[in-house]
């Protein structure tokens, strides 16, 4: 960014950077409006109000059970909110079903390892590719496949490439070990062609090694103009990744702002209670 | 290459399944006139169970799957009794109306899940089944619907005839298992497996999973809706107790026993359970006990069903020969 790397200099630059965007600011391509979710008496969010603008990397961060999941199953249209709005890109999506916030660009990935542990790596990506798979039943049962076929299979194969998982492509993903797993979970997002990609807790389970990896893979990805929410327990990657961060704690949003501000916050530090140093949470 | 992954049959693959079609082709120049008819009961079945398990991809272990071929023999037996219709018509038509008849089941049921959708898709099916009982006019009441015309001469074959429907059934059969090849080797098929292995996951790469369900259902109806009107064309009559929760539960034992994560478990299952129902009429009382006793203890030992235990000879096979392994 600067020329300088002291945290100082950086912090400086972050500040005005987000200073600028607010003013001239490009347009939030997410925006949340008093989004409340009740399970029965419980609220796991309640009035969250989050802007965020394209081409962010946004860490989500908050204790265990403080709504963050919940808020991205909101978001991503799994689960109906109890009250509030949700516009991307301008547009209003809350209550849409989840298969058509996908085909608008807005895609999720899970904190639990999903994929489809019977189909090889390829597999996994050609079937994710569904929204721009466009063949008729006509064509299936009698036409000629051939070609939209290759080009999946190419396509399919380019978002493995891009995800260093060429290597493994006829590997069943259940035999996968855990890290490329993750990094196949984020390959069938990406299939997706998204515009936001909420990736959650995507460094779950790795070992420094594997962190590292996706680390550079999350730039990667960053890098392609995909806007990125992240929630992520390890504090240091989330400091590393994100240049503003939200936290969450019992369902509501507790402050925001950028990694040098939330490291020191009092009311993080209470949230995650007993812990002195908020970046050795989520160490492994 | 494994019989689970995703590419097609090539090459050497293919020779014995051009044997297994020589073989039928020229089976019935071979054997007695009774055997005929039991072979393309096998057809008639094999259909049956092909088309269960295309819906069964989707996890949708309905329970009206039998009553869909019921409503292909009553729709196909009717219209050629009593409207006319030539019978080569008419069975494509009542494969229209069981198509029909599954969408409008299953489209009130979407909401439900697990059980509640297995469950309230008997009730369902039981509805209509009762309502073949219940109206003599005009489906006859328990004594169902005789006297329907028998398929036509065409080109100088008469197919009224055993071996000339033999093969008319056996050309049937495999076209719609081309079809329903094809369907597994597509891009649909494959989305049709991501909705039974990951159903968020699948929604969340923007799979339409009601409007998936319902085309799963649709086109496993339509093909047995065109099982029912091969029955029916045969027999010359439709009768009521040919589609009752019994049928409902070979049909369950034929696609366990075989087998349903590969396109050819429910054929081996058909093969080797109807196989043994046929060899068991001496033993016809115990033929229930033998047949429930059969699909527990491969539910409980051989889980995948025949076809997972030649899955896993395979795989095995391929270790040894350090062949690269394919989908298990
Ligand atoms: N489907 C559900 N039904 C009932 N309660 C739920 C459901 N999903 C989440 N909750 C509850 O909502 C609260 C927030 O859960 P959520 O999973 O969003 O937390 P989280 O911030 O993602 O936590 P973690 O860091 O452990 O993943 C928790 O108390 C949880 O038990
Ligand atoms: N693209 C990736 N995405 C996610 N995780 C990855 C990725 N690449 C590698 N990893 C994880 O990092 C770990 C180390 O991978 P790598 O292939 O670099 O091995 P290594 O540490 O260099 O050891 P060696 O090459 O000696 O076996 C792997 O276990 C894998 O899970
Ligand atoms: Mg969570
Ligand atoms: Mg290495």
């Amino acid at each position: 960014m600067g020329a300088c790397d002291c945290a100082g200099c950086q912090d400086a630059l972050l500040a005005l950077w987000i200073d600028k965007m607010g003013e001239t600011g490009p347009v939030a391509i997410l925006e949340v409006k008093g989004l409340s979710k009740y399970f029965g008496g419980l609220a796991a969010l309640k009035d969250v109000h989050l802007t965020v603008r394209e081409g962010e990397i946004r860490g989500i961060i908050g204790p265990n059970g403080a709504g963050k999941t919940t808020l991205f199953n909101v978001i991503s249209g799994m689960y109906r909110p109890s009250a509030g709005e949700i516009f991307y890109a301008g547009r209003r999506i809350d209550g849409l079903p989840a298969n058509k916030i996908a085909a608008l660009g807005l895609v999720r990935t899970f904190q639990r390892t999903a994929l489809y542990h019977e189909f090889t790596v390829l597999r996994n990506v050609t079937v994710a590719r569904h929204l721009h798979v466009r063949e008729s039943l006509f064509q299936v049962i009698a036409g000629n496949l051939k070609q939209k076929e290759r080009e999946n299979t190419e396509k399919a194969l380019e978002i493995i490439e891009f995800m260093g998982l060429k290597h493994l492509v006829d590997e069943v993903a259940v035999n996968l070990p855990h890290g490329y797993q993750r990094a196949l979970g984020v390959a069938i997002a990406l299939a997706c062609e998204p515009k936001v990609l909420l990736l959650d807790e995507p460094l779950t389970g790795m070992t420094p090694t594997e962190k590292g990896h996706m680390i550079d893979l999350i730039r990667k990805v960053h890098g392609k103009d995909i806007t990125i929410l992240i929630v992520e327990h390890d504090m240091r990657s989330v400091m590393e990744l994100c240049e503003y961060i939200s936290v969450l704690d019992f369902g509501t949003l507790l402050v925001e702002g950028p990694p040098a501000e939330i490291q020191n916050n009092e009311d993080v530090i209470r949230a995650y209670l007993g812990t002195e140093d908020i970046l050795t949470v989520g160490q492994s | 290459m494994s019989l689970h992954s995703g590419k097609r049959l090539k090459g050497w693959a293919l020779v014995p399944l051009a044997g297994g079609i020589l073989g039928l082709c020229v089976l019935p120049f071979f054997v007695r006139a009774y055997l005929i008819e039991v072979v393309m009961m096998y057809f008639i079945y094999i259909i049956l169970a092909q088309s269960y398990r295309l819906i069964v991809t989707v996890h949708d272990w309905q329970l009206y799957h039998v009553v869909l071929y019921g409503v292909g023999a009553y729709t196909s037996g009717m219209l050629a009794k009593s409207a006319g219709v030539p019978v080569f018509f008419a069975i494509p038509l009542g494969g229209l109306m069981a198509a029909l008849v599954g969408v409008a089941i299953t489209t009130p049921l979407l909401r439900t899940k697990g059980w509640g959708f297995y469950i309230a898709t008997y009730g369902l099916a039981e509805l209509i089944r009762l309502s073949w009982l219940k109206f003599r006019n005009p489906f006859g009441g328990s004594t169902g619907i005789i006297d329907i015309p028998w398929p036509p001469v065409v080109a100088g074959i008469d197919f009224s005839e055993g071996v000339p429907y033999y093969f008319f059934s056996l050309g049937v059969m495999l076209l719609v298992l081309y079809f329903l090849y094809r369907i597994e080797k597509s891009h649909l098929g494959d989305s049709f497996k991501a909705i039974s292995m990951d159903p968020d996951l699948a929604a969340s790469t923007g799979i339409h999973i009601p409007r998936h369900r319902l085309m799963a259902c649709a086109i496993g109806g339509f093909f047995a809706g065109i099982a029912g009107g091969l029955l029916v064309h045969r027999l010359g009559a439709v009768d009521p107790k040919l589609f009752n929760l019994v049928t409902m539960l070979y049909l369950l034992i034929w696609v366990v026993v075989g087998g349903t994560k590969t396109f050819w478990g429910p054929i081996i299952g058909v093969s080797v359970m109807h196989t043994l129902f046929e060899l068991s009429r001496p033993l016809i009382q115990v033929r229930p006990l033998f047949f429930g006793l059969s699909m527990t203890l491969v539910l409980i030992f051989m889980p995948g069903g025949i076809e997972g235990v030649l899955l896993k000879v395979v795989a095995r096979w391929q270790k040894r020969n350090r062949l690269p392994t394919a989908e298990t």
